[in-house]
């Protein structure tokens, strides 16, 4: 995974709120065994309305989106993600994400950046001006050319994965012993837990 | 050591965590996987590039539903018909190769047991209370009916379950949706959820699991527990839960994969501590009396755009809120609805009876209750049931209830997700209107410029009969 640190750049001031992951890549666009290419599906029945803000040439080659409240809700699609990536979007920010969504952001190297409905009305504003906002994940801090500044939380596992690039997989079977030795415990106390389809 | 009382989702988490990290992310076990065609060939190859194998496979359950044709699956002679769009059939051949070549019990598109995987697990005993359950479909929450911890997970987080079956999570909030009271005549489960979600919202339940309480849970059935927990995650929850009980022990003893003999016993027994304790406490509490809920429908393009079937659709100015009032605006556009109209006024020119909410036996017998003698109207274009799984079709066939569909002009389909989604062949056309016994009314779900009306069985039937929406307890 790519690491991020700093992002700087235009942002879509998209600002719908409940968009939800078919918004974010229509069920035509899941058949697939790649995870490359899903730029093209993304936002696409959102693309099909004139002047629509996605292709605005106003925001061409943006790496920030800015969304309202619950933002990639419904299915656990990771698509939506790797659409989002692909479109070369590295930072998402809204009032709130849904929780499947954030994971599936970090885990491709995108941020999602939650902050406050007025803060997010102010940034939306900026970004119409055309004007680069800039995200720093190291000291948590989101400005503006206009000397905004905002400050976010994002959990410290997610933000040192994030910084680092990390893998989780890897690190996770780093811990193989400590998951048999809660394997052995349960296959003592409870062995039909761990038959599953060999029941 | 008396220890603190703990909720239901409290005391299933801290059964699971192998280890806390320093910077307070669990490392979770998982107990039971479930995988389909369309979010797991990505993991499948990272594996494969990394070298990596499947730890525990037979904690994995691999069936195809996503985007498998619902028209018969096996020609005249009892040869598989292979799946006419290409991209389909990749993907089902990829789990068709995956699933065996990592050890994984596979069931075959052409096998009886066949089904949604949220109808599957719980049907085969897969699913059992207390236990951990993923799959890379939100909807995972359905099996919380039984008393599971069960959520949707994205495909980096399939392929962390396959290699060390484990998850890296931070820990939810308790939430309660107290249901007082019982639900009145002709009022089902799926009006109850859609009645909850308009109550809290689309992210009323964001960073919570939430516990269903109450009488009118205890008297529910397995199946409608499923559809409930089902659609917890369109009110942003993680995952729904309601304790096991008596219930839920019937529904599972003897299925295929449940435990057996002694161990049965240990498990009842095990199942029986898994409720909040008195005095536990919840991080957000609702609760709602079962006397105001009605027959519910959908109006817009959220779970959360909810009204009683004598309602009316609502105007943006209804709605105190800016942003919503310009999502309402939109979905209305969508919608091609006028403020103001009776909701029994809405024309219908689909029906759709399926989708992990409500494919189950119940399911087909509620609406087949409604049809029974009487023709779907001539403006219903097209009306099809989807079973949840060849066993509920087999059984629904056994009841005659086949009958009953395809003789008030519905099309009786195989097992599938189907137009819940529109990822196979079935789909609403655009500016048509569907009544639809799924869990999603998103712009497109259905297919592109579909609109959909969220609706329970017997509701559909009603709309099917009466070519609107319509009150199921004025059509009975």
């Amino acid at each position: 995974m790519q690491p991020l640190t700093r992002v700087e750049g235009r942002a879509i001031p998209l600002g719908l709120k409940n968009v939800d992951t078919d918004i974010i890549i229509p069920a035509k666009w899941l058949k697939t065994i790649s995870r490359e290419g899903l730029g093209a599906g993304a936002f696409e029945a959102l693309r099909a309305e004139p002047g629509n803000v996605i292709d605005d040439p106003a925001y061409a080659g943006s790496t920030l989106l800015i969304a309202g409240d619950n933002f990639g809700c419904g299915s656990s699609r990771e698509h939506a993600a790797w659409a989002l990536g692909d479109m070369g979007i590295r930072v998402v920010i809204a009032p709130s994400f849904s929780d499947i969504f954030s994971g599936n952001a970090v885990k491709n190297g995108i941020l999602p950046v939650v902050l406050p409905q007025d803060a997010v009305d102010r940034l939306l504003e900026v970004a119409r001006a055309g004007e680069p906002i800039s995200v720093d994940l190291e000291h948590q801090t989101v400005t503006t050319p206009y000397q905004d500044r905002f400050t976010f939380t994002l959990d410290p596992f997610r933000r040192h994965c994030l910084l680092n690039g990390l893998d989780e997989v890897g690190l996770t079977m780093a811990r193989g012993e400590a998951i048999g030795g809660f394997e052995a415990s349960r296959t003592a106390a409870q062995p039909w837990l761990m038959r599953g389809t060999a029941a | 050591m008396a220890s603190r009382p703990r909720t239901l989702y409290e005391k299933i988490w801290d059964a699971h965590v192998v280890e806390m990290r320093d910077d307070g992310t669990a490392l979770v076990y998982i107990d039971r996987h479930l995988v389909h065609e369309v979010t797991s060939p990505q993991a499948f190859e990272a594996l494969k590039v990394a070298g990596r194998p499947v730890r525990r496979p037979e904690l994995t359950l691999a069936v195809p539903d996503h985007n498998l044709p619902t028209t018969a699956r096996v020609d005249a002679k009892g040869a598989p018909v292979p799946i006419a769009d290409p991209e389909s059939a990749a993907q089902l051949a990829a789990l068709e190769v995956n699933a065996p070549a990592f050890g994984i019990r596979y069931i075959p598109a052409t096998a009886k047991e066949q089904g949604i995987v949220h109808v599957v697990g719980p049907e085969q005993g897969f699913s059992l209370p207390g236990t951990t359950i993923v799959c890379g479909d939100s909807h995972t929450a359905c099996h919380g009916g039984l008393g599971a911890l069960a959520f949707g997970i994205g495909t980096s987080e399939v392929e962390h379950v396959l290699a060390t079956q484990t998850l890296l999570l931070q820990q939810s909030k308790p939430m309660e949706v107290r249901v007082e009271g019982l639900l009145g005549p002709g009022v089902s489960a799926k009006d109850l959820i859609l009645h909850i979600i308009g109550r809290i919202g689309a992210a009323g339940g964001s960073g919570y699991v939430i516990e269903y309480r109450g009488a009118v849970f205890e008297a529910m059935s397995v199946e409608e527990r499923l559809t409930v927990c089902n659609m917890s995650i369109e009110a942003g929850a993680r995952a729904g839960l309601i304790a096991p009980d008596d219930v839920t022990f019937a529904y599972l003893k003897g299925r295929p994969m449940a435990p057996k003999d002694s161990e049965w016993d240990t498990a009842v027994a095990y199942w029986r501590t898994l409720h909040s304790d008195e005095g536990a406490v919840f991080a957000k509490s609702v609760v709602i009396d079962a006397a105001t809920v009605e027959p519910s429908v959908t109006w817009g393009t959220s779970p959360e755009d909810v009204v009683p079937i004598g309602g009316r659709v609502p105007s943006p100015a209804d709605f105190a809120d800016e942003s919503k009032r310009v999502a309402a605006q939109k979905s209305l556009d969508y919608m091609g609805l006028t403020p103001g109209t009776p909701m029994t006024e809405v024309p219908i020119e689909n029906v759709f009876i399926g989708s992990c909410t409500n494919s189950r036996i119940e399911d087909l017998r509620a609406a087949a209750a409604v049809l029974k003698g009487r023709r779907k109207a001539d403006n219903v274009r097209w009306a099809i049931v989807v079973p949840g799984s060849g066993l509920v079709k087999a059984m629904a066939e056994e009841e005659g209830l086949d009958r009953i569909f395809t003789d008030a002009g519905f099309e009786w389909r195989e097992p599938g997700c189907s137009a819940c989604l529109g990822m196979n062949p079935d789909k609403v056309p655009p500016g048509e209107r569907c009544a639809s016994t799924s869990n999603r009314n998103f712009v497109g779900r259905q297919g592109p410029g579909a609109r959909t009306h969220l609706v329970s069985p017997a509701m559909a039937a009603a709309a099917a009969v009466t070519g609107r929406l319509a009150d199921v307890r004025e059509v009975v």
